[in-house]
């Protein structure tokens, strides 16, 4: 028992229950699932589709930030995305089709996984700070969105394309079971074969793994790439839930909300040592919290103020600074085996 | 080793200035202590106006230790320091500086962005009306670089200097306080000769002022042209101070080396007889004019297989750098290596490994240990990283090779699973040699290897040497310690000021004394 609260995912966990607790106790009946034509409803199910974008961003954003790397470009790319998708199929002669379908995704993905290289060559190959290097697109891609969209919210019908985001297969939502698929596919390519290694030694010490040999430079580029794809992902479901292309707001404010989920999980921001449970109950605090706002009828006015809070006590309780204050010295060296 | 006097030597050290003059800083019985290792024992020191006082030392002898002792930036253990005749401790470097003790370091810790002016005042900015007086930050700043005969705008960006002026505005930045004390940590590392000869023409106007600066540097020709008097530190101890005169530059590099003004240490080497070359051995690997701007000049070498070879030199002669050549840690801007007679492309240290050559650094943790990862992981890094991530290591076979190296050479806590940062540093080094040797190399090379740790891993380690040699492996084996490397190798190179000066076949007439001998003066011929 006493170690189990000083596993890393013990706070974010207990977040993330307190927040569903706090909604039970309001609304007794939130938790509940109930099945309609063939399909899953409730509280639970909306959650998990809503996080999917978020968990699409936040996995890039994970293995990015291990290698010492940030991008802040991800909100920009989902705009970018979204707005090729849809004014492609707008402009092609059978928008309704599953194949126009098929191929506006293919396009908007293989440009994102152009902006993610054009990222990955200005951080790996030129050595630009990750910071400044996804700045230059995080600006300009918003701009490169309203130039493909013209300035307007296009909008336009396709029932093949909506599926991404409203559809159902098996019962559960198309959107989640992508976002879910991919992640488990991530972290078991990751685990299963040596790419977290390589990529942790690259994150801790970049030098001493040039010297032994690791291709650093393929690999920072390699997750800068998977980061756009991600979002370019994240940018289809998007644009699946609103069927318009709205380059200002699509996206606005993910990266901050993927690196926070990023941080709420236990991967630090310094590089090296990364936890991808751990995103992805930061990305599940993070969804709860938008419903815990309206179950709990938080002013909107008060609301981003709600988060914060929250935010704070979780990173907080992790902060093992604090905990050390709280604790005593001898649970303090127990840390720094169990918890690095 | 040493002959280690319990007691501070400072007071047996007969005082050759003249009696009235008295010394500005005087430190005496100084102990500093880290964790595990006593950084300094028992020191003493001082320091006279009006003179330039060498500090001398090989790697961890105890000089940054000393001056950030000085400085307050390390507490003391024990010991006393008196500034001007009164006991003082500095709470820092900025304490020090107000109180007339300066410190100038290495890397100039300026901002280039800033005009010259800035930089000089920074700190001391005349100021009026609440905001700057930038006129005459910039008239007083025209002062102090005119004192140091720098013909410079005071308005210009510092970035738009040279090296050498930046350093001489971070000196002339350290005398905005009227600095009775000088300290100069390596300031002509990345000099060329026409500006160390500038900042020497500065360093004696200001000792003819009477200031007392401590020099630092690891170039034998510098301290000879400019220093007074020379301290010289060995493993955190006093080992002599004298006037420059009367230490010979023999006598220095053997008091440097072994601790004793005639090293008469034995270390005759063991492995001659049995190792000796057959007459149509193919050299392993040859390096033809191979050298490095700023770092190696060109050389010839030829590495035989289950050959040692040492490098002996100071610090700083390019040993190191020799050996990152080899490696391809560093691109060599002339000459070729040949690979069994045909020229390959070393310009990588992937392309390095993929030619079995290994190299484990002299700095274990900047450039070798992955500390947030375990054992096990380091041990297999350079395996899995010629493998790319996509071929993972199978876990039995990985298993297998952690094991048998934990194992073999003896890694204590025998644990897979442990973070290597919580090992020490004899067990880090350890875990080193094991991701190498895991690699299979036909050439390894080991720079520093037994630095730091502790006697009984170092004899480990040595004997390993000496195993994979006879195996059939080549070795270059870098060693600050002379005993070290005669003990061990078949050939010893020597580096003086980044160039190869000598290579000579360690034979039983070869000794430390010898070997001193060339590193001081560079000559192989007695």
């Amino acid at each position: 028992m006493t170690r189990i609260y000083k596993h890393r995912l013990f706070w974010p966990a207990i977040a993330l229950l307190a927040l569903l607790l706090a909604c039970t106790i309001k609304r007794p009946d939130i938790l509940g699932i109930s099945v309609l034509d063939g399909h899953l409803f409730g509280a639970p199910i909306d959650i998990l589709r809503n996080s999917s974008p978020l968990l699409l961003v936040a996995v890039g954003m994970t293995l990015v930030i291990a290698t010492r790397g940030i991008d802040l470009s991800v909100g920009a790319t989902v705009a970018i995305s979204g707005a090729v998708a849809l004014t492609f199929i707008a402009s092609s002669a059978n928008p309704g089709s599953a194949g126009t379908a098929v191929g506006a995704v293919i396009v908007a993905l293989g440009l994102c996984l152009i902006l993610g290289a054009f990222n990955g060559v200005l951080v790996a190959n030129f050595g630009i700070q990750p910071i400044v290097a996804t700045l230059i697109l995080m600006t300009a891609g918003r701009g490169v969105a309203m130039l493909i969209t013209n300035g307007q919210i296009t909008t336009v019908n396709s029932a093949p394309f909506s599926k991404l985001a409203s559809g159902y297969v098996l019962g559960l939502p198309v959107a989640a079971i992508i976002a879910y698929g991919v992640f488990a596919v991530v972290a078991l390519v990751v685990r299963r074969t040596a790419l977290g290694m390589l990529l942790e030694a690259v994150g801790i010490n970049p030098e001493a793994s040039r010297l032994s040999g690791v291709k650093s430079r393929t690999l920072v580029f390699t997750v800068y790439v998977l980061c756009g794809l991600l979002s370019g992902l994240a940018g289809l479901i998007f644009a699946g839930n609103t069927m318009a292309a709205d380059a200002n707001n699509a996206g606005l404010f993910i990266e901050l909300d993927a690196i926070l989920a990023v941080v709420i999980g236990g991967t630090s921001l310094a590089g090296g040592k990364f936890n991808l449970a751990g995103t992805m109950i930061g990305v599940l605090i993070i969804t709860t919290l938008s419903l815990a706002v309206t179950v709990l009828g938080v002013s909107p006015l008060v609301t981003s103020l709600f988060k914060a809070i929250v935010v704070i006590a979780v990173t907080l309780m992790m902060s093992t600074r604090l905990r050390a204050m709280l604790g005593s010295l001898r649970e303090r060296r127990r840390y720094q085996e169990v918890g690095a | 080793m040493i002959d280690s006097t319990p007691m501070s030597r400072t007071e047996e050290i007969t005082v050759q200035h003249s009696p009235t003059t008295k010394p500005i800083v005087q430190m005496a019985g100084i102990s500093v202590e880290f964790p595990g290792v006593k950084a300094l024992d028992n020191v003493g020191f001082r320091l006279f106006p009006g003179e330039v006082h060498a500090l001398m030392g090989e790697n961890g002898a105890g000089k940054s230790t000393l001056i950030k002792a000085l400085t307050g930036v390390n507490p003391i253990a024990s010991g006393t320091i008196t500034v001007n005749g009164n006991d003082t401790r500095f709470t820092g470097p900025a304490d020090a500086r107000e109180r007339g003790i300066s410190t100038v370091y290495q890397e100039v810790n300026l901002c280039t962005n800033l005009t010259v002016a800035e930089n000089i005042m920074l700190g001391s900015e005349p100021r009026r009306f609440g905001g700057l007086d930038w006129r005459t930050m910039r008239r007083q700043a025209q002062t102090y670089l005119e004192r140091m005969g720098l013909k410079i705008d005071p308005a210009s960006s510092l970035g738009s200097h040279s090296l050498a002026v930046q350093q001489l505005v971070a000196i002339s930045r350290a005398m905005v306080v009227d600095a009775k004390v000088l300290i100069l940590d390596e300031p002509t590392s990345s000099l060329d000769t026409d500006e160390v000869a500038q900042l020497f023409e500065v360093m004696r106007k200001l000792r003819d002022d009477g200031v007392a600066i401590l020099f630092v540097s690891h170039f034998l020709d510098q301290i000879y042209a400019i220093a007074d008097r020379i301290t010289v530190l060995r493993n955190g101890q006093l080992v002599e101070e004298r006037e420059k005169d009367q230490l010979p530059q023999r006598e220095l590099v053997s008091l440097m080396i072994a601790g004793t003004s005639d090293a008469q240490v034995g270390g005759a080497n063991e492995r001659t007889a049995a190792t000796e070359r057959a007459a149509d051995a193919e050299p392993l690997l040859q390096a033809v004019g191979l050298g490095r701007k700023g770092a190696v000049q060109p050389f010839d070498l030829d590495l035989y297989p289950g050959e040692v070879i040492g490098l002996a030199g100071l610090l700083g002669s390019g040993r190191t750098e020799l050996a990152r050549l080899f490696y391809g840690a560093d691109k060599a801007d002339d000459g070729v290596i040949k690979l069994g007679g045909k020229p390959v492309k070393l310009r990588t240290p992937r392309q390095a490994l993929g030619r079995k050559i290994a190299y484990t650094s002299e700095d274990r943790k900047g450039e070798g240990v992955v500390g947030e990862l375990t054992v096990a992981e380091n041990i297999i890094l350079g395996l899995q990283a010629a493998r790319g991530w996509i071929r993972p290591l199978p876990k039995t076979k990985a298993t297998q090779i952690v094991d048998a190296y934990i194992k073999a050479l003896g890694v204590r806590p025998a644990n897979p699973n442990a973070l290597l940062k919580n090992l020490s540093g004899g067990n880090q080094q350890k875990v080193l040699l094991a991701r190498w040797l895991a690699t299979a190399p036909k050439l390894l090379l080991l720079d520093e290897p037994t630095r730091g740790i502790d006697i009984g891993a170092k004899t480990e380690i040595m004997n390993l040497v000496s195993e994979l040699a006879e195996q059939g492996m080549s070795v270059v084996f870098i060693s600050a310690e002379l005993e070290e490397v005669l003990r061990l190798s078949d050939r010893i190179v020597v580096m003086r000021d980044h160039a190869k000066v000598a290579e000579i076949p360690s034979t039983p007439d070869v000794d430390v004394p010898r070997l001193i001998e060339i590193i001081a003066t560079g000559e192989e011929n007695k």
